[in-house]
């Protein structure tokens, strides 16, 4: 009877192990599925602003525009039809508020009770006009005709280099400076960390001796304990004055300020994950090394740091990783404006800053709520990938390396 | 002539007193075996000749070793310049993750040696000496890993005599390996002393007898008897030698 109840009592705890596996799967599961399925929302809704339209005179062969098109047009970028594909009229401008400029007062309505009317009339008549104004005015009998506005493509997502989520007519959906930023930020941050990390790595795990070892190796461990806007904190007091007076610019907010604190944060991932890999290097090799004559800095530079670049490497890219995910002290340090960067004093956006600065701005459900789902649908991407590397560098068999 | 001596040596590790008062001479190209049970000192033993044991914390030597007449714990001992000198082969075979070329080649480039053509004789040479050269002559720049564990430690061995040591020492150099690849290796330890002096730790009391000329039996830490191999195995002096190489304990 006792037997029984106990094995029953196993059963139950290997359920209850089963459900909790299950249920956290299921939980990750959904919650990418949540953020591709709002991301995605993006690519099949019209850019257009909601409840407005984009009319054209019924003369006029183009029936579709896109939203770079309408951008460059009501821009004034693009002034001809031809360069459309149309007729070789220049471009028209109408937007709602320019009905005065073509019909009084009395005309309109006092009530605008005949706006629609008016607007139908001038892009009737008006045959190289493009008219924007809310949906409402287009009623049936409309002497128009509505232009569709293709959706954003991924490609044009990607590639786009304006990032105006709110813009009227119709929204710039460009991410391409926004992934240049995070990556620029996350490389230069690498670039500071890893030789430090590295330094740090082997003298933790080759040179100092175990009570050096025992005070350093926790403190750096303390280093990815605090929170990371109190790194945020120190940037913007203490960094950013300092590349200010240092480089003489007018904002102290640039991609480098960036770079160094979330160089700082990386540094424990590297270190921890170099150092366990510099002392996984068997012993044997090691001392065969030294039996050889080898100095000790030789077999660390010749046995130590080879036999463990993968799991330098592995450290590396988690320390990348970590760079790229970070929101908080980056929002807080670089000065966040929307352009591709050319050099490390420049301002830059990241992409989790994005999100999580504009989020809050964006209509639940609207265009640019779906654009910021989009970008988080990218940043899960690259870290993707980057774990993904992370695994296949570390799963190469250290026996069949060569170095 | 005596190519090593030791005299009175003592080593603790911690509270723990690993050799008492070993004092011991070791003849010019010989071959001296080291037996004893498991933790008797022996390997600590072999490993002061070339300072390995300065690797591990926290221990302790007094006593003289002196190799070549000279003393080579004194101050201002140039340990890497012993370690050429005085080369050894471990238990496990260990070469480095490199091509079989860059294994028995690594000793001389850490030494700074550049010269491509000598490199190459030395390594062909040591590849001869280690009796592995016709195995491996068209595979040089294949990874040492694909060797089998015998060959390995034959390249292990080619790869101390590489630097032209005068003395190796091999810590149980076959006790990983299988009887046919045991048997290459003591017919290699055979042929190398006559240009080198070599100590050999072993738990196998035959390979003691076949390879060796003088053989020394350690015991908790001190040197219980040490004398030609054949008297040892024949006629011991001392009882628990002779209870030891009788196998009533080990």
């Amino acid at each position: 009877m006792r037997r029984r109840f106990a094995k029953f009592f196993e059963k139950l705890i290997e359920a209850a192990l089963l459900v909790s596996g299950t249920f956290t799967s299921v939980i990750v599961l959904l919650i990418i599925l949540f953020l591709f399925n709002e991301g995605a929302g993006l690519f099949r809704e019209s850019p257009v602003e909601k409840g407005s339209v984009v009319a054209l005179n019924r003369a006029n062969p183009i029936n579709a525009l896109s939203p770079e098109e309408l951008k460059n047009i009501f821009d004034q970028k693009i002034v001809f039809w031809k360069s459309l594909g149309g007729t070789s009229d220049s471009i028209k401008l109408f937007r709602v508020d320019d009905v005065a400029k073509y019909y009084t007062e009395g005309q309109i309505g006092s009530n605008f009770e005949h706006l629609d009317s008016c607007i139908s009339d001038y892009v009737g008549k008006t045959p190289n006009v493009v008219a924007f104004f809310p949906k409402e005015y287009a009623k049936a009998g409309f002497k128009g005709k509505l232009v569709t506005i293709k959706t954003i493509t991924i490609g044009s997502f990607v590639s786009g280099k304006e990032w105006f989520p709110t813009a009227q007519p119709v929204a710039q959906m460009g991410v391409l400076s926004l992934i240049l930023g995070t990556l620029w930020v996350s490389l230069a941050a690498i670039i500071f960390a890893l030789p430090l990390g590295l330094a740090t790595a082997i003298y933790l795990a080759e040179i100092a001796d175990s009570r050096v070892r025992n005070i350093l190796k926790p403190l750096i461990e303390l280093l990815a304990g605090i929170p990371s806007v109190v790194y945020g904190f120190f940037g913007l007091i203490v960094i950013v004055p300092l590349i200010k007076n240092v480089f003489g610019l007018d904002v102290g907010e640039t991609a480098l300020a960036g770079s160094i604190i979330l160089g700082i944060m990386a540094l424990p991932t590297i270190i921890t994950i170099s150092e366990d890999a510099l002392r996984n290097t068997p012993r044997a090799m090691k001392e065969a090394s030294l039996a050889l004559g080898a100095t000790k800095w030789q077999t660390i530079y010749k046995v130590s740091i080879p036999y463990s670049a993968s799991g330098i490497t592995a450290g590396a890219i988690l320390g990348i990783g970590r760079a790229i995910g970070e929101t908080m002290a980056v929002l807080m340090v670089t000065g966040n404006s929307a352009i591709i960067p050319h050099s490390l004093l420049q301002p830059v956006r990241t992409i989790p800053a994005t999100i999580a600065a504009e989020l809050g701005e964006a209509a639940q459900g609207g265009l640019h709520y779906k654009a910021l789902f989009a970008l988080g649908c990218i940043l899960f991407v690259i870290t993707f990938f980057i774990n993904l590397s992370v695994e296949f560098i570390s799963s190469k068999r250290k026996g069949e390396k060569h170095i | 002539m005596n190519k090593i001596e030791t005299a009175n040596v003592n080593l603790h590790y911690g509270d723990f007193h690993a050799l008492k008062g070993i004092t011991m001479s070791i003849q010019e190209n010989s071959v001296t075996a080291l037996i004893g049970p498991s933790g008797c000192g022996k390997s600590t033993y072999l490993r002061l000749f070339n300072r390995m044991n300065d690797l591990i914390s926290n221990v302790e030597i007094t006593g003289d070793v002196l190799v070549e007449g000279k003393d080579i714990y004194e101050r201002g001992v140039d340990v890497d310049e012993l370690r050429k000198k005085v080369g050894m082969v471990f238990q496990k075979p260990n070469p480095f993750p490199k091509t079989i070329y860059e294994n028995v080649a690594y000793g001389l480039r850490v030494n700074g040696i550049k010269d491509k053509a000598f490199i190459e004789e030395r390594v062909e040479r040591s590849l001869h000496q280690a009796a592995l050269w016709e195995e491996v002559k068209d595979k040089l720049k294949k990874s040492a890993f694909e060797l089998s564990g015998g060959q390995q430690q034959r390249l292990c061995i080619a790869r101390a005599l590489a630097i032209e040591p005068t003395v190796l020492l091999m810590d149980e150099p076959a006790s990983a390996l299988d009887p046919l690849s045991t048997a290459k290796i003591e017919e290699l330890i055979y042929e190398l002393k006559n240009k080198y002096t070599i100590i050999i730790v072993t738990h196998n009391m035959q390979q003691a007898g076949r390879v060796s000329d003088r053989t020394a039996f350690f015991y908790m830490g001190e040197l219980i008897e040490m004398d030609e191999t054949k008297m040892i195995f024949t006629n011991p002096k001392n009882l628990r030698t002779q209870n030891y190489i009788t196998g009533r304990f080990g």
